[in-house]
């Protein structure tokens, strides 16, 4: 089976679903040509031609809204944002428009528009271009949002949100791109939507987490098992709407659950995951539900020192995984 | 007399009579979901009246089984143009189940119908726009002649996704016509207090496109228009920025008092160039129109809308329970 980056299945999932329907096409800034200023999209321009590989003016709004105006002619459009901090601009047409339209016009339209953006830290890239913004869109019925965290899982899941009928957030990790490599098979494969992954099986503590963090889990958990720390690791992969049946499983399994994102605390993800787990374990839990997140500041410093603060690490991981087990 | 304008233009005695049937169709419905809004049976109204030549007269320059629109929600003449009835609008108004827009889950005049090429609409203003140019783009792909026809108000013409939307529209010469309805108010704010440009079609240089001012009130103007704007598109020209230029007759909606930010006379003077009248007169001067068949003409659409609102009001509205379909593919 090959190995692969995780950027390089973004463009292999991209490839071959254009491969496999005309309908499918991309458009974003510098997309075309260039191959995109990571290069998700190298190589397209030159097999499928201008418009399916389209560089757009560079205007996020006209981006998601031309795209979900494609979609609801029934082209299946997969829209770039350069950076995820970029999003902003877009934030009506994806919320008010490709959020609401199947409900809105009671199951009339749709609107089958893939976005994709790089999204998380630790590249120095500053305030607006480290940011996770998943919470954002994390209340928006309608909406469905995937942060995948390895290659394998990135192109089964880009697959699926391709294929799917409604709108999908993609958010790919940045730093993941080239530090992750991982098998990928080069058959078609599809991975669902909605489905959380356990990443690895353990008995003494359960971590929920998603993106990048995976890693830094599954780097901290293997040095905790030399000391006997057993951690399970859940990967949410879809991080809304929330797979709460593997949330509640995986919860109850050690009774001792600590959660991880790379995003501002308050308001996160996790915050959610910590709901459902009060809902519905708390006679399954031996401690109090853990956080480890980014602090509560606007976005990640520039400055190494401060970046390195911000960040989510595996020796971060680590002491909160101890301080649990001990508890 | 001389070639009527209408025969100059192509459109036959039955044609233009069709348009005065759909643009008095529209302000019937209008005025009578007032009264149902004012009798406490229906709880919203934001009207079309003013703009019914502008909407009927584009609709006609377009083709009604290829073409789509992206409208904005006072385009009730437009919809009705393009195969929505008026008991579809009845139901709407009413909020009923079997409202084909939204199944009673939007207000009224958020239009939308699939099966007759109208986009769904929102509330927040000009989202629209960017819709109707990846339809266009979509139709450039597909290597298909129709085109997309997107409206809006004034004031939306200063939305960010106007601009953004015509931008990428002139960039790639796509087949989307763009009508600014400049019905001279955004609410309460006045024309002036929204654009310092001379004119909204001023507006289409900057996005590289030709961009014309025509009279609102006369569909045979905007038909003009929208016929050479069509004609354009589908012959890979590119788009064009038109703005008809009438008045809103009415408040902005059943729950604004105009009577706050502009005076009576003001809108005495407007009614006086109201285009359900002028454009009778017209007709009557081509001798296509005379008392019998404008009084068959009334009696007609009088039947439709206490129909449409009969049956409307009588409908069933959707069950409680059914809030929770349709927030993804089922």
């Amino acid at each position: 089976m090959p190995v692969m980056s995780y950027i390089q299945a973004v463009t292999a999932a991209l490839k071959e679903e254009m491969q496999r329907d005309e309908k499918v096409f991309v458009l974003g800034e510098d997309v075309g040509k260039k191959g995109g200023v990571f290069r998700a999209t190298d190589g397209l321009y030159d097999e499928f031609g201008e418009y399916r590989v389209l560089d757009t003016p560079l205007a996020e709004s006209a981006i998601a809204g031309v795209g979900i105006g494609a979609a609801m002619y029934g082209m299946r459009p997969v829209a770039e944002m350069q950076f995820a901090d970029f999003i902003m601009p877009a934030v009506n047409q994806i919320i008010s428009e490709a959020a609401k339209l199947r409900y809105r016009s009671n199951n009339d339209w749709n609107a089958p528009i893939t976005i994709r953006a790089p999204y998380g830290g630790g590249v120095h890239g500053a305030l607006y271009h480290s940011q996770s913004v998943e919470a954002v869109f994390a209340n928006q019925p309608g909406l469905k949002i995937v942060m995948p965290s390895t290659p394998y899982d990135v192109k089964g899941l880009l697959k699926a949100a391709i294929r799917d009928n409604d709108p999908v957030l993609f958010f790919e990790h940045k730093r993941a791109y080239r530090l992750l490599k991982g098998e990928v098979p080069e058959e078609d494969y599809v991975l669902p939507i909605g489905k959380a992954d356990v990443k690895r099986e353990g008995s003494d503590v359960t971590i929920i987490t998603y993106g990048l963090c995976v890693h830094f889990a599954l780097q901290a958990a293997e040095k905790l098992a030399e000391e006997g720390i057993d951690a399970h690791i859940l990967d949410l992969r879809t991080v809304y709407p929330l797979d709460q049946e593997a949330i509640i499983e995986a919860a109850k399994k050690t009774g001792k659950v600590l959660l991880i994102t790379e995003d501002n605390k308050e308001g996160s993800i996790i915050g959610e995951v910590a709901a459902i787990i009060s809902e519905n374990c708390l006679f399954d839990l031996d401690a109090p539900i853990q956080r480890l997140a980014g602090p509560d500041v606007p976005a990640m410093p520039y400055a190494p020192t401060m970046e390195k603060y911000f960040m989510i690490n595996p020796d971060k991981v680590e002491k909160a995984i101890r301080d649990l087990a001990e508890f | 007399m001389s070639t009527k304008r209408h025969e100059s233009l192509g459109l036959s005695n039955e044609q233009v009579i069709e348009m005065y049937k759909t643009m008095l169709l529209a302000r019937k419905i209008d005025e009578r979901m007032w009264l149902l809004n004012r009798a406490g049976k229906i709880p919203f109204v934001i009207s079309c009246q003013g703009q019914e030549a502008a909407q009927v007269g584009a609709s006609f320059a377009l083709n009604r089984s290829e073409d789509y629109v992206a409208p904005y929600y006072r385009d009730m003449g437009v919809v009705l143009a393009f195969g929505m009835t008026a008991k579809d609008l009845m139901l709407s108004a009413f909020a009923k189940a079997e409202d084909p827009n939204s199944g009673g889950r939007q207000m009224p005049s958020h239009f939308g119908q699939k099966k007759n090429r109208i986009l769904s609409g929102s509330s927040p203003v000009t989202t629209q726009v960017p819709h109707a140019v990846g339809v266009a783009l979509a139709a450039r792909m597909e290597k298909k002649d129709f085109v997309s026809f997107v409206t809006l108000g004034e004031g939306s013409s200063n939305q960010g996704d106007f601009h953004e939307g015509l931008n990428f529209a002139g960039v790639h010469k796509l087949p989307v016509i763009t009508m600014v309805e400049n019905n001279k108010y955004a609410i309460s704010v006045p024309i002036e207090k929204q654009i310092a440009a001379e004119k909204v079609s001023d507006r289409a240089i900057g996005y590289g496109m030709p961009g014309f001012t025509v009279d609102g009130n006369d569909p045979l103007a905007v038909y003009e228009a929208v016929k050479e704007a069509r004609d354009r598109a589908v012959n890979g020209e590119g788009p064009t920025l038109i703005e008809a230029v009438s008045y809103r007759l009415t408040a902005h909606s059943s729950d604004d008092d105009d009577r706050t930010y502009r005076n009576k006379e003001e809108v005495d003077e407007a009614k006086k160039k109201d285009s359900i009248f002028t454009f009778a007169t017209y007709l009557q001067e081509a001798g296509i129109l005379n008392d019998e068949l404008e009084t068959e003409i009334n009696d007609e659409i009088n039947r439709i809308v206490n129909e449409a609102t009969d049956y409307a009001e009588n409908a069933p509205y959707a069950e409680a329970e059914s809030a929770l379909k349709y927030v993804y593919e089922e």
